[in-house]
């Protein structure tokens, strides 16, 4: 927790200008509230009502003090919270495909939203709270101090108990809460998980029991967060005591004084507004540390994704001639944490405008050859030659430059349809796209949806089949008119009429190009050079 | 939550009415010592003041926990509620029910009756509470220094909380930008590869920076906002303290009763201090609870019978089944016990909606009976209880492997378990894992490969054991060789039992007794799978084809041409060490089966 503060400190150079600033504000504040009590309690004994315009002037200058601070701290808050969301999101820019696929997308996702706002109230109320508890006490005791010594000195017996107990029982919170951040992401993607499986649930009859389940859970949360808060709250109540105690302690005693004349009324009263002060930026930051908790434990899981370092970028730069050979020299390739090869020793060549199908039993590691000349995994062992160049010396992005790649399950991204044809070639006019399209027999069916090829895809191309969605990236691999084809068990999917279709388009596809294409249908392989079959694990 | 609700709302306002007493019994305790009476004068004063100040933390504790528990208690059964409401609206119902964005934001919204309790009802009921309280005790003692303060609190506590809820109408804004950059950083994670292939991610990761940084600029508007209200209320409390002044010297109250009111007035701004607070945060809480009216709102699909009937056997009827704008041609067949049915045709043409309407997940036209019982006139779960298996949007839970088996049968045993994974031929992979039975499937099944997960949804299915099986595509993404074996053990696993299959696989159609193709007539049963046509009018219909007399379905459009080509050419392996290209046996096949070609 303190490491994951200090690094926060450490890291992001604006929260330490940030943390003087406040500092600063924190200052001045506490020199209005003094001069207020002092305004205050001078009019009230009997003082001139001229007095009040100062009054008048202090509030003016509290009001404008609390703005600046309440502003800043948010602004220090969006700072922050942009540059840590920055990094995930250069983070999941930077780890590829295979470990993008192992990721728990929904909780990536949550952190660059939802989550890192529990970053807010670290900047506009703990931080704050936390530098008003250093600065104002000692500022508020002189000033008690020159007023009365023995309320100072109450005060200042009484105030170190509040950081003790609240030390003491913050140590015993802390554990519980970083507890409660799992158990509560456990319990909330609990809910998040029946409610996208329902449809299957009712499939098998069993949507109503969940009910009780939904029940259950939500009920062993909230009874999990009351064990948490019962403690965590036991802490300001020790705290309350110890400050409303004290008020007790200096007034009771100055009023006593007061009748007996040792001191003066106003010297009283600036006694009683000044005590309370001294106290309570103290037992604000007891309250502000479950402001800090959630916080602080989002960005110990930010700074623990961005630790789990992707794989360095390749340094190769400069251009890849098309027109090689492709050679698997005795290629073996395992995927991280797993125990088999996905591949092992698969040698083949595929010659310069060759086109090859590759057929095999699932699980064979068709698509892992695929994966590898794509560069998405390495080999373990033997190597991808292009040319006479290995394929782990070539530049990534020229060498993919080559390629135009038909996916298994082709993603749509949350943009139009024609904006994800382009996806290979941003820039291109629409007419090249609808020809794209129409190449891929996708054409009659985008007509038709509601805003043509205008139209807004929902999540990953929700409300599109199967088919269509094929449809779509072959069309990406037509527009992107690549030397080099990588087709991956495109036929999967389709319904007879567009596997026809597709066939065809891809056979047109393939003309002139290097293509290696896994299929399971013989539509495909129709137009094929060459068969070759993978078996499990090997070649 | 009524019953929770009214202790803690009473702790709060206790909490804080003990707060301002405390201020005003000690100033009066001063203020009256300062006129040097005897010490029995302010003997209660003094126990007073003890008092409150030990009960305040008392009540200040018992209020954040009491309100807590109230805010949690809401949760649950806001949760259980909308779950309730959503159980007759899936799938169907719901617009985008399976937009992962939507559920997110679903399940935010039914947390925000959290914020509703925590953060705007018992605050404002404590501001109010405390404020009658403090005015009315002033108003007997001056009514102008009553007026004041009822003037300062109106201000402060209800003008400013006003103007700042309707001055943070930007949510909608910032949340739909915020909306766009959960769907980009889904996108980068989930198309990272097709993103990679097509040297995309850049633009991509440029696209969620952009957001980023338009959500910068949101917060940094609202930053302005939330720092003018405090600084209003503390004008409008300055303003109210110098006005309670002048006012209490103007009336010539008694020192004690003017410092005492002018204390007062101090004190009991607290409570409105939180109050923009609460004006933001009932803003989102009302967005938040105008979509989930919307949601409980919604037309259930599917109504249940007044009077529900029961069936009275196993045959499956359809007759004219119509589903306006989704199939919209009739379709007619019959699902007896024993056999197995197909159902081809294009995509979009409304076989997955076929499936939902015996499901009873979409109403339809025209006659579906199970038994000879109208499907209308049956209660859903009934239905269902006999008529289910792999939907398209069949969705693996984030549990583990053998309770998302076992949600299909919950008390089923182990050895059924085993034997429902087998017949899916999931079991050997199943046992090869490390966890085995308790390893988790992972949130969408992204651990498990495309087959993996097919064969976890049909052992699921199979462990259902319903009259009639669904089977919506199950070879999907599986091998040709694997989906024969797989379909064969289906067949053999579902001889007592009707099975209606949609698929586009011709190898599915080899297991199937009967097969329809809806929505296109095929010109010769050979190009069944080939070359699937329209009719020429245009009109779609269904045509039964029964496959044990067409010998030659598979022939041409088949493996054996495709083989047969390959082994023509001349396979050119290279000098490299070669995988071997196909000979004798069928490219789909090297295990060394033939595919049977009759």
């Amino acid at each position: 927790m303190r490491a994951t503060q200090r690094r926060l400190t450490r890291e992001i150079p604006a929260i330490r200008r940030h943390l003087v600033v406040t500092g600063l504000l924190a200052i001045s504040t506490a020199v209005c509230v003094v001069l207020q009590a002092s305004i205050l309690a001078s009019v009230l004994s009997g003082a001139a009502v001229s007095l009040l315009f100062g009054l008048a002037g202090v509030v003016v200058a509290r009001a404008a003090l609390a703005w600046a601070q309440q502003m800043l701290a948010q602004r220090a808050a969006t700072t922050v919270k942009a540059e840590l969301r920055g990094r995930v999101l250069d983070h999941i820019r930077r780890m590829g495909p295979l470990r993008a696929g192992r990721e728990r997308h929904g909780e990536l996702t949550t952190m660059v939203t939802r989550g890192l706002d529990a970053l807010d109230p670290y900047f506009t109320s703990y931080l704050p709270k936390t530098v008003g508890a250093a600065v104002v006490p000692p500022l508020v005791i002189a000033a008690l101090a020159v007023t009365d010594w023995i309320s100072a000195v109450v005060v200042v017996v009484t105030l170190p108990l509040i950081p003790v107990f609240g030390a003491l029982v913050g140590m015993h919170t802390r554990r519980r809460t970083a507890r409660q951040w799992a158990l509560l992401s456990r319990l909330g993607g609990h809910f998040l998980d029946v409610v996208a499986g329902l449809p299957t649930l009712r499939a098998f009859g069993r949507a109503r029991d969940q009910i009780g389940v939904v029940h259950r859970m939500s009920d062993d949360h909230r009874r999990a967060t009351l064990r948490t808060l019962r403690v965590a709250f036991l802490s300001s109540l020790v705290l309350e005591w110890v400050a409303t105690l004290s008020v007790a302690l200096v007034a009771v005693p100055v009023g006593l004084r007061l009748m007996s004349g040792d001191v003066d009324l106003a010297t009283a009263l600036l006694v009683l507004f000044l005590a309370p002060e001294a106290y309570l930026p103290l037992r604000a930051a007891g309250t502000a540390f479950h402001d800090s908790a959630e916080g602080v434990a989002v960005a110990d899981r930010v700074f623990a994704t961005l630790d789990d370092a992707p794989a360095p970028q390749r340094a190769a730069t400069g251009g890849v001639s098309d027109a090689h050979d492709l050679v698997f020299d005795d290629v073996t390739v395992r995927y991280p944490d797993r125990d088999m090869p996905a591949v092992t020793g698969i040698s083949m060549r595929i010659r310069a405008g060759e086109r090859v199908g590759l057929v095999g039993p699932s699980g064979a590691g068709k698509s892992t050859l695929l994966a590898v000349l794509l560069g998405f995994v390495e080999p373990e062992s033997g190597r991808v030659t292009v040319g006479r160049r290995d394929l782990a010396d070539l530049p990534l992005a020229a060498w993919r430059e080559q390629i135009a790649w038909v996916p298994q399950k082709p993603h749509l991204f949350a943009v139009s349809v024609a904006d994800n044809i382009r996806l290979g070639r941003p820039g291109a006019p629409i007419e090249h796209v609808v020809q794209a399209a129409r190449a891929a027999a996708a054409d009659e069916f985008i007509t038709r949806l509601p805003d043509g090829y205008d139209t807004l895809l929902g999540e990953n191309g929700s409300g599109l089949s199967m088919g269509q969605r094929q449809r779509i990236a072959i069309a990406r691999a037509f527009l992107r008119d690549a030397p080099i084809l990588l087709f991956d068990e495109a036929t999967a999917h389709l319904d007879a009429e567009s596997e026809a279709a597709v066939a065809a388009a891809s056979a047109r596809l393939m003309a002139g190009r290097t293509a290696l294409v896994v299929a399971h249908r013989p539509a495909l392989l129709d137009h094929v050079d060459r068969v070759v079959t993978i078996r499990s694990g090997q070649r | 939550m009524n019953r929770r609700l009214l202790p803690a709302v009473m702790a709060a306002v206790a909490a804080e009415l003990a707060a301002v007493a405390l201020m005003g019994t000690a100033a009066w305790l001063i203020a009256r010592a300062s006129e040097h009476p005897q010490i029995s004068a302010v003997a209660v004063a003094i126990v007073v003041v003890r008092a409150l100040a030990l009960g305040r933390g008392v009540l200040r504790y018992a209020d954040r926990l009491l309100g807590h528990d109230v805010a949690l208690a809401a949760v649950t059964a806001q949760r259980t509620r909308v779950y309730e409401a959503l159980i007759p609206l899936a799938p169907d119902g719901v617009a985008a029910f399976r937009s992962g964005d939507l559920l997110t934001r679903l399940v935010d919204d039914v947390d925000a009756v959290q914020d509703l309790l925590l953060r705007c009802v018992i605050p404002a009921t404590v501001a109010t509470g405390v404020a009658v309280a403090a005015t009315g005790f002033t108003a007997t003692l001056s009514l102008p220094t009553a007026v004041i303060l009822a003037i300062g609190l109106l201000l402060a506590g209800i003008l400013v909380p006003w103007l700042v809820f309707v001055s943070t109408g930007r949510t909608r804004a910032e949340k739909a930008v915020r909306g766009a950059l959960a769907a980009h950083t889904t996108d980068l994670l989930r198309g990272a590869a097709d993103l990679a292939a097509f040297n995309a991610t850049g633009s991509a990761a440029a696209t969620a920076r952009d957001l980023n940084g338009q959500l910068v600029a949101f917060e940094r508007r609202r930053a302005m906002t939330a720092g003018l209200a405090t600084a209003a209320i503390l004008l409008i409390h300055g303003a109210t303290v110098i006005a309670a002044i002048v006012s209490v010297r103007h009336a010539g109250l008694p020192l004690t009763t003017a410092i005492v009111l002018v204390v007062l007035t101090v004190a009991v701004f607290e409570v409105v201090t939180p109050l923009p607070g609460t004006a933001r945060k009932s803003r989102d809480v009302r967005t938040s609870a105008r979509r989930l009216e919307s949601l409980t709102a919604a037309r259930v699909p599917v109504p249940e019978p007044q009077e529900p009937a029961t069936p009275d056997g196993h045959i499956l009827e359809v007759r004219g089944l119509r589903v306006p704008g989704r199939l919209d041609d009739p379709v007619d067949l019959v699902v007896r016990p024993g056999r197995t049915v197909a159902v081809a045709g294009p995509s979009g043409v409304g076989k997955s909606t076929l499936l939902a309407v015996l499901m009873r997940f979409v109403d339809y036209e025209g006659s579906v009976t199970i038994g000879g019982r109208e499907l209308r006139t049956l209660p859903g779960d009934d239905v269902r209880a006999l008529i289910t298996g792999v939907t398209q949007d069949a969705y693996v839970f984030d549990a583990s492997i053998r309770d998302n088996l076992a949600l299909a049968k919950p008390d089923a045993t182990c050895d059924e378990l085993a034997d429902a994974a087998r017949r899916a031929r999931l079991l050997d992979w199943i046992e090869s894992l490390p966890d085995g039975w308790d390893t988790r499937a992972g949130s969408g099944g992204v651990s498990m490969s495309g087959g993996q997960r097919q064969r976890l949804l049909l052992a699921r299915a199979l462990l259902a054991d319903p009259v009639i099986l669904l089977l919506d595509e199950p070879t999907e993404g599986l091998e040709a060789d694997t989906a024969q074996a797989l379909l064969a053990d289906l067949r053999s696993a579902t001889r007592d039992r009707a099975t209606l299959l949609v698929t586009h696989s011709p190898v599915a159609h080899e297991v199937a007794d009967e097969v329809h193709v809806l929505g296109a007539v095929a010109d010769r049963p050979g190009d069944l799978f080939g070359h699937a046509g329209r009719h020429p009018s245009g009109r779609e219909r269904l045509t039964p084809v029964d496959t044990g007399r067409d010998a030659d379905e598979f022939g041409e459009a088949g493996a054996e041409r495709a083989q047969r080509r390959a082994a023509d050419r001349e396979t050119d392996l290279g000098d490299a060490q070669v995988a071997a290209a196909q000979q004798r046996h069928g490219p789909l096949d090297p295990s060394g089966h033939q595919i049977p070609v009759r």
